[in-house]
């Protein structure tokens, strides 16, 4: 979130989050422990403190494993089954960068566990084409140059394509309210709009 | 995130007895708790999923008013026909909060106990009365900017971060818990306690007690009223100041005023003396900021958020100016 700060202020707050991230680098490498003891379970080698089973549909395929508790549906989709489509931006629900959709509905898989997702249908940025036929909305990206370094661009358009079925307005306004949680760090929002824009009016999906 | 054991249990009553384990969570939505357990704000050792309670996941129709299960998801309550129609600042003050992703993952309970945005709190690394009680606060002396100003106590200014729950407050809901076999039911007007010298302690909701449902009472006003946000950008930032209002106007003179803040106070904040001024006089600018007056006359600032006095007394009469049944 955008704050207002002080020069000072400011200079202390970035020595307390430099502090901060230098923790934070803990993390994944207890994550990366974590995942390998999944994998091990995985293949009858040493268990998790706390794994479980886990059966769940990702883009038409069911995999069944178990799991350790703390994975997130993130982190499991990249870490475990390799699709690194979906992007892990600020892993606290800031960004967008990790949208994926779940029974239908788009999420940020980073701000859920794999755990809880036993049963679910989940489909992610690798999941949207039909074979080499891209999605109308990835096709309106490229078309509408709908970025520019990319990083963000999965969780754009697996927010786009849920949007399609959502009650939101016409308007180029709505549109960009419903998209609000998908954030764009080149700035690419006004041809992401007119991307989205395109497929909606065309009827394309 | 540190370990922790998972259970998805399929009954309250389980959910509940689970919930006696020591270091024990519910886990709704997990937009929130998961949050904070990445950033070491939160250390359970137990997560109970709520997720397959299925009668927590139903609105149904109420006494002219609605009865929304703690597992609604925010999106859903938000486009539900009934409350578009009978309760519109609820619709606006969800819709307000976060992103469509977030809402589509949001509870109704996990939503009313979401915890404080305040960066001290956020920052595990920080002394803070509420994660670490006695330990001290840095905010009132630090930088304060989206702190609050009405119910602060000595020991934490933080603002409680929920929109939904300011419409509720105006709107009198009642929230129904359940926990030890034993049901009960909290009007949200006394479930959210101020800091004082506990600020760790935020709701009445006692140890094992699970949120099952919350009750919107039938309000004829409610069909006219309004959710205004302020931030400090137009979408997706939680709120410096926001009104949830609502007025019943017969010839021009008001009979009934609901009137709640956020952004402001360390509990979502209603205004009762200020609705009290607005009863019995015309429906118009000049009562609206003379209620404005009384909204924000025991306010108590800090350092950087003395702004928010004004820009409330702004927002409230913009908000209520703007309801549609005046006349
Ligand atoms: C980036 C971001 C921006 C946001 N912006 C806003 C905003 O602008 N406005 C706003 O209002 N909110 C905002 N939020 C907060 C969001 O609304 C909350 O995170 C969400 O509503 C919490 O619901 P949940 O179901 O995910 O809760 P969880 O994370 O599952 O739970 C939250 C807490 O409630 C407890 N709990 C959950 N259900 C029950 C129950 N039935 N009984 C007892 N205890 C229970 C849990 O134990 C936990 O302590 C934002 C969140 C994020 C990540
Ligand atoms: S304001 Fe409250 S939450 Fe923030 S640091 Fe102080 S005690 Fe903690
Ligand atoms: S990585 Fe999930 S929202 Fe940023
Ligand atoms: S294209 Fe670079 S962040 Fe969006």
């Amino acid at each position: 979130m955008r704050l207002n700060f002080s020069r000072r202020r400011f200079s202390q707050l970035l020595i307390a989050s430099t502090v901060l991230s230098s923790l934070e680098e803990l993390s994944p490498r207890i994550m990366k422990k974590a995942l390998a003891e999944t994998k091990d379970k995985q293949s009858g080698a040493v268990s998790s403190p706390h794994a479980y089973d886990l059966s769940i549909n990702v883009n038409g395929k069911q995999h069944k494993l178990k799991i350790d508790s703390r994975v997130t549906l993130l982190d499991f989709l990249r870490e475990n089954l390799n699709l690194t489509g979906t992007k892990k931006g600020c892993d606290l629900g800031q960004c967008g960068a990790c949208t994926v959709h779940v029974n239908g509905r788009r999420i940020k898989s980073c701000l859920t566990l794999a755990v809880m997702h036993d049963g679910d249908q989940v489909t992610s940025i690798e999941g949207i084409a039909s074979g080499d036929d891209l999605h109308p909305m990835q096709e309106a990206f490229i078309k509408h140059d709908g970025f520019q370094c990319g990083f963000c661009t999965p969780g754009q358009i697996m927010s786009a394509v849920a949007l399609l079925k959502e009650p939101c307005g016409a308007s180029d306004d709505d549109v960009r309210e419903c998209m609000s949680g998908n954030l764009c760090r080149c700035g690419a929002y006004p041809n992401i709009l007119a991307a989205i824009q395109e497929v909606r009016k065309g009827g394309k999906h | 995130m540190r370990p922790f054991t998972y259970a998805k249990p399929s009954q309250t009553s389980d959910a509940s007895k689970s919930l006696k384990q020591s270091n024990s969570a519910i886990i709704a939505g997990g937009t929130n708790l998961l949050d904070l357990m990445k950033l070491d704000v939160n250390q359970p050792a137990h997560l109970i999923d709520i997720n397959k309670i299925a009668e927590l996941s139903q609105i149904k129709n109420n006494k002219g008013g609605l009865l929304v299960g703690a597992l609604v998801k925010n999106s859903d309550l938000a486009h539900n026909k009934q409350v578009l129609e009978n309760f519109p600042m609820l619709s606006q003050a969800i819709l307000s909060g976060a992103s469509a992703q977030v809402r589509n993952m949001a509870s109704t309970a996990g939503n009313l106990l979401q915890r404080t945005r305040c960066y001290y709190f956020r920052n595990s690394t920080m002394p803070c009365n509420k994660r670490d009680p006695g330990s001290g606060c840095p905010a009132i002396d630090g930088y304060n900017r989206i702190h609050a100003i009405l119910g602060t106590s000595d020991s934490c200014i933080a603002t409680n971060p929920s929109d939904m729950a300011v419409a509720l407050m105006a709107l009198d809901a009642v929230i129904h818990i359940e926990g030890s076999g034993a049901k009960r039911s909290v009007p949200i007007t006394k479930f959210y306690v101020l800091p004082g010298a506990h600020p760790e302690k935020e709701t009445v909701l006692k140890d094992g007690e699970i949120i099952t449902a919350v009750e919107i009472p039938q309000l004829a006003a409610a069909k006219h009223s309004r959710y205004l946000k302020i931030r400090d950008r137009k979408s997706f930032a939680f709120a410096l100041v926001s009104v949830a209002c609502a007025l019943d106007v017969k010839n021009g003179v008001i009979k009934e005023a609901r009137l709640a803040l956020g952004g402001v106070g360390t509990i979502p904040w209603r205004c009762t003396e200020a609705e009290k001024i607005l009863v019995g006089k015309p429906a118009k600018k000049e009562t609206f900021k003379l209620a404005a007056e009384a909204a924000v006359k025991s306010a108590v600032t800090h350092k950087h958020n003395k702004f928010k006095v004004e820009l409330c007394k702004r927002t409230i009469v913009k908000a209520l100016s703007a309801l549609e049944n005046l006349a």
